[in-house]
């Protein structure tokens, strides 16, 4: 049943651009599939480990500017009358050095907050985003500061005898994106299910217990942490590369707000929670655009959301399985399931 | 005493919270294999003594050795990993989570497979998996929770949910368990049933602590008792000298109370 729902879902993403030739709608499914990366990566540290990252964005710039940085190269100089001078490297190159260093960030952070957790956490995430925009924002030489850095090259994959295929064209992007969000799916769904989620979900739980069993939190948060960071970096990465333009507003903490708002929607804590929600809430200001300013919007979205989790408290994704559940149970009586009592949770 | 080797020794453990002393200074011992109860009134220091030997609270003096290893400065799951696991008074279990699931997590010391071989799906982290499927499905045989398996923890009822609680602390291989008043809220069938469970896991080589205020159960399945009164040992010795310990009937017992 869940299998089933997957395939077609994953089928009919695949088929959009068979049928959808207007480019706008198209641009605006690729930015929202990376978003939707974005969120995935939130979710599995605010959804299966309770964490609050309210800096995420941050993951998510410092994939771009590694990304766009090593693929357009710098000049700089350094205390000590050093220069530190790099040549370009193709973006591919880019792509991985931004999910390595977006992780390792991760983990510098994990470390630093996960000993104390909770508020501090939000607090030590948000004011990572914030220091991270301003060296975007102030180290000129490096980053062009608000010029932005421009003339990003698209990313080019090598085929092995062919030589490589650049993806310049919306079609070719779509489908990067969409592979890159199924593996990052994937991954979450795998480490979710595997012994390091049971952990994560054991320390959201009864963090005493969980323990008391031999648990070490640290660790475990600490892991969380770096996967999710290196998988926004990742997301960071195809933006700066489909964009190919960057500058330090990639930072703003709203796009954190946003990344959050499609996580709490979609259904936090469930794998299909933040596509869904990213899916609408990206897909939004595209149906709202020929009715209302944008100003307007932003008004709408708020109401949206309330709307929402007033009549599905646990998210879209949860509520939805709860209820199929429960209309299962009425024809058969099974026992409870796990997501039916996981959609009991306080929201 | 039999001449039983030494699994635990507290030395001189004191426990000051600011000016209130929580164990003044406690010292004993509990051999391999043996049953110990910890007893006292309310208050008498028993909880914190056993946050104390499970890394949860740093003593103010005095040390805590398990087989040899000292544990101060552990970190509760490393001192999980000597072995060495409890159960809680209160918060037991993993609510939200199928019975089943709570042991699977409660097995995590077993479950130990390489961070990119289970997001690989590699066949040692399948494998594993498989064995920890199996051993939680025995782990509640053995508590007698095989029906519940596929029920929320937090939806058992109180005794159910204690077994469960032990049912985790088991999954982690203990060599040694501290049990925090575990028959509390029990009725009378499912305490015997416990005390028979107690047996059984002392008979797989597992050293047993208890703290409990059943009176009846303790002096059944101990073999040896400590008694603590504001922060103190008062009395210690097997349940027969215990019951007939003046000190211990006036502190603990009350006046007049004779026999427990």
């Amino acid at each position: 049943m869940k299998a089933a729902i997957t395939i077609v879902a994953v089928a009919a993403l695949a088929s959009v651009p068979l049928w959808l030739r207007d480019p706008y709608l198209l641009n605006a499914l690729i930015t929202t599939g990376i978003f939707v990366i974005g969120a995935m990566s939130l979710n599995l540290l605010l959804g299966f480990t309770g964490q609050l990252s309210l800096g995420h964005i941050a993951f998510f710039g410092i994939g771009a500017y590694v990304s766009a940085l090593t693929s357009l190269g710098f000049d700089v100089g350094l205390p000590g009358d050093v220069r530190l001078v790099h040549a370009p490297w193709p973006p591919i190159v880019g792509f991985v050095l931004a999910i390595i260093i977006a992780g390792l960030c991760g983990y510098f952070v994990g470390l630093l907050s996960f000993r104390v957790r909770g508020a501090y956490f939000v607090i030590v995430t948000i004011s990572f985003a914030e220091v991270v925009r301003l060296v975007a924002l102030n180290w000129v030489e490096l980053t062009q500061g608000p010029l932005a850095l421009t003339n990003i090259p698209s990313i080019a994959l090598p085929l092995p005898g062919f030589g490589e295929l650049t993806l310049r064209t919306k079609l070719q992007n779509y489908y990067l994106v969409l592979v890159v969000a199924l593996i990052a799916y994937l991954l979450i769904a795998r480490l979710v299910h595997s012994h390091f989620g049971r952990a994560m979900r054991g320390l959201m739980e009864n963090e005493t217990l969980a323990v008391s069993v031999g648990i070490d939190v640290t660790r475990t948060l600490t892991i969380a942490a770096v996967i999710s960071a290196a998988i926004a970096g990742a997301a960071g990465s195809l933006y700066a590369h489909y964009i190919r333009i960057i500058d330090p507003e990639v930072f703003a903490f709203i796009n954190t707000v946003t990344m959050v708002i499609m996580v709490i929607t979609g259904g936090k804590g469930s794998l299909a929670g933040p596509v869904v929600g990213g899916l609408i809430f990206g897909m939004l200001p595209v149906a709202l655009r020929p009715v209302m300013a944008p100003e307007a919007q932003w008004i709408a979205y708020g109401g949206v959301l309330i709307a929402i989790l007033f009549v599905l408290p646990q998210g879209i994704v949860p509520s939805l399985a709860l209820r199929l559940a429960k209309r299962r149970r009425r024809r058969s009586p099974a026992p409870v399931t796990l997501a039916e009592t996981a959609a009991k949770e306080p929201a | 005493m039999t001449a039983r080797s030494i699994a635990m020794t507290i030395d001189q453990v004191a426990v000051r919270f600011g000016g209130l002393v929580a164990i003044s200074d406690m010292s004993f011992t509990v051999g391999e294999g043996e049953i110990v109860s910890l007893i006292g009134p309310n208050g008498a220091g028993k909880t914190t003594a056993f946050n104390v030997m499970t890394g949860f609270l740093t003593p103010s003096a005095g040390r805590v050795t398990y087989r040899d290893t000292a544990l101060a400065g552990l970190k509760p799951h490393q001192i999980a990993d000597l072995g060495l696991i409890r159960t809680f008074q209160r918060t037991s279990v993993f609510p939200n989570d199928t019975v089943h699931d709570n042991l699977l997590i409660g097995l995590h010391r077993q479950g130990r497979v390489r961070l990119i071989d289970a997001i690989l799906g590699l066949p040692g982290a399948r494998v594993s998996e498989r064995r920890l499927r199996q051993r939680a499905g025995e782990l509640l045989e053995w508590v007698g929770l095989e029906r519940r398996a596929h029920d929320a923890a937090g939806s058992l009822s109180y005794g159910e949910q204690r077994l469960v609680g032990v049912a985790l602390a088991l999954a982690a291989e203990p060599s040694m368990l501290l049990l925090d008043e575990p028959v509390s809220g029990m009725n009378a069938s499912e305490t015997h049933r416990f005390v028979e469970l107690i047996r059984s896991i002392r008979d797989r080589g597992i050293t047993i602590l208890l703290v409990e205020h059943d009176m009846p159960m303790v002096m059944t399945v101990s073999d040896r008792i400590v008694v603590l009164n504001y922060g103190r040992i008062i009395a210690e010795g097997t349940p027969d000298v215990i019951r007939n310990d003046p000190a211990v009937i006036e502190a603990y017992l009350g006046h007049g109370a004779g026999r427990a």
